[in-house]
């Protein structure tokens, strides 16, 4: 990459920083907005939030100056060290996952030759936190919210690392970099003008992560960890202000995240097939194009969540183990097949 | 699979009642600025038509939790024909009822037996302290003037009662 001026290492580091805060709040705040404020309420046939800004769109900085003000208590036994600590992991955990997701062809926080790899794991380390919040709350409904949640989002790691190792297949590459690049100049079928976004070939793949997805959100066919009328928010039932604020960014920050992955795995990512892909133009292009795609699967979401009641337990772990595995490996040795076969 | 068409069915309807909601509007209504007409029979509040209560307590007694107060003496009416004895008749001093207590359930106005209470669908009386909840004779009278026409009796029915 080559700049006008050169930088300093220090000011790459604290553009890089501004420019992941930027790429993680922003889906946040019009998630918040677009999906949970208006989208739900037209769902549910009514206004939703109408008074603060217009169309209610300052909503959102209302919300966040009451929790703001609000005072930040830790109960007398909570385990103290812990339970600070707790929600800034789950909030981290959705930093890590943006650094490996391309927004243009030089526009990347971090070009890492295992990126797809490199986010499931990194996915994975809000479960630490989340146990950690349950655990160090001394309160038997935390403690059980944040079990549960641990139970599910491992259960549903693993269809969904199963999902992407079919287009990884497809693709032949780990590099999130590479995927965009390869999905821009396939072809399906000998039909290259829209070039070969995995949705199309890796279409059971797109569904099983979509699910999974859903379930590592906690978003409402999956959210048992939360359930609100059972165990009062689960493993955030004693937190406040500040830091049940970082617990509701996280929420959302993860979904727009793993929207993003999703958009690069089997949307075709920041490229759009019919503009070059080495255009400079892309390094601010594509970052608008790669929010569409979001947004789009965010859309798809957030559709699931205002539509369907919540699972029972067992229910949700018999979803995952014994029809999502099997699914998911069956599409493996499928694509396999198909890759070896073509 | 057979639950599956079921689960797009749900889709298809929370995305239809959005689109209804994007180009019609919402069921709900922004209460101060817009208001609900309530329906015919609406239980809002109980208005008093004071020249029909013969003070027989009736209502009170039935009030499943006492919010009526009824207070009433004898005093002697002109007679109705010349020349004839002065009539004895009972006189409302007093009819209050407690909104704070009452349940709505209603029953005192099927009670009573000379139509002197009625459901009006008038619900805008809220009060920010609670003892000003009790309305005396007066306000439920005011009350009357919301109280819509009896409905249409069913063809072959007999019309009870004077009105």
């Amino acid at each position: 990459m080559t700049f006008a001026i050169e930088l300093a290492y220090w000011q790459q580091t604290i553009l890089r920083v501004v420019g992941v805060l930027v790429a993680l709040l922003l889906p946040a705040g019009t998630f918040v907005y677009v999906f949970l404020f208006k989208m739900m309420s037209f769902m549910q046939s009514r206004i939703g939030p109408n008074e603060a800004g217009p169309y209610g769109s300052m909503q959102l900085l209302a919300e966040v100056g009451k929790f703001l003000q609000k005072e930040d208590i830790v109960p007398a036994k909570a385990d103290r060290r812990l339970f600070l600590l707790a929600p800034f992991v789950v909030v981290v955990s959705a930093f890590l996952v943006y650094v490996a997701v391309p927004f243009g062809p030089d526009a990347f926080f971090a070009d890492i030759d295992t990126g797809i790899f490199y986010v499931m794991a990194v996915s994975s380390i809000s479960v630490l936190g989340i146990l950690m919040a349950g655990w160090a709350s001394a309160n038997k409904y935390s403690l059980m919210g944040g079990l549960r949640a641990a139970g599910q989002l491992i259960a549903y790691e693993l269809p969904m690392v199963l999902a992407v190792v079919g287009v990884v297949i497809q693709a032949g590459t780990l590099n999130m970099q590479e995927i965009v690049i390869a999905q821009n100049e396939g072809a399906v079928f000998g039909i290259d003008w829209i070039g070969n976004p995995y949705v199309l070939t890796q279409f059971v793949g797109f569904a099983i992560f979509l699910v999974a997805t859903q379930a590592e959100l906690a978003q409402t066919p999956f959210d048992m960890p939360v359930a609100e009328s059972e165990l009062v928010t689960g493993y955030m039932t004693e937190y406040s202000g500040l830091r049940f604020l970082l617990f509701f960014i996280a929420e959302f920050a993860t979904a727009g995240a793993f929207a993003a992955v999703a958009a690069t795995l089997f949307l075709g990512g920041w490229a759009l097939p019919w503009i070059s892909i080495d255009s400079d133009w892309m390094n601010i292009l594509g970052p608008l194009i790669l929010f569409a795609k979001v947004m789009l699967i965010a859309f798809l979401i957030f559709w699931f969540r205002f539509t369907y009641p919540r699972l029972r337990e067992d229910q949700l772990q018999q979803v995952a183990w014994k029809f999502l595995v099997p699914l998911a490996l069956a599409n493996i040795m499928v694509t396999g097949i198909l890759k070896v076969a073509f | 699979m057979p639950r599956v068409p079921g689960l797009v069915k749900g889709l298809g309807v929370t995305l239809r009642t959005m689109g209804r909601t994007v180009t019609q509007g919402p069921v709900t209504v922004q209460y101060p600025r817009a208001k609900e007409a309530p329906p015919i029979r609406a239980r809002g509040v109980i208005a008093l038509r004071e020249e029909n209560c013969t003070v027989c307590m009736l209502c009170a007694r039935s009030c499943p939790d006492w919010c009526i107060y009824i207070e009433g003496h004898k005093e002697k009416a002109p007679p109705r024909r010349p020349g004839g004895k002065p009539r004895t008749v009972s006189a409302l001093d007093r009819f209050d009822i407690d909104f704070a207590l009452c349940m709505y359930c209603g029953i005192c106005v099927e009670v009573c037996p000379f139509d002197a209470l009625f459901w009006s669908p008038e619900y805008e009386y809220s009060e920010t302290r609670i003892a000003d909840l009790l309305h005396d004779k007066s306000k439920l009278g005011e009350w009357m003037e919301t109280v819509p026409e009896a409905p249409e009796l069913e063809a072959g029915a007999e019309k009870k009662g004077k009105k």
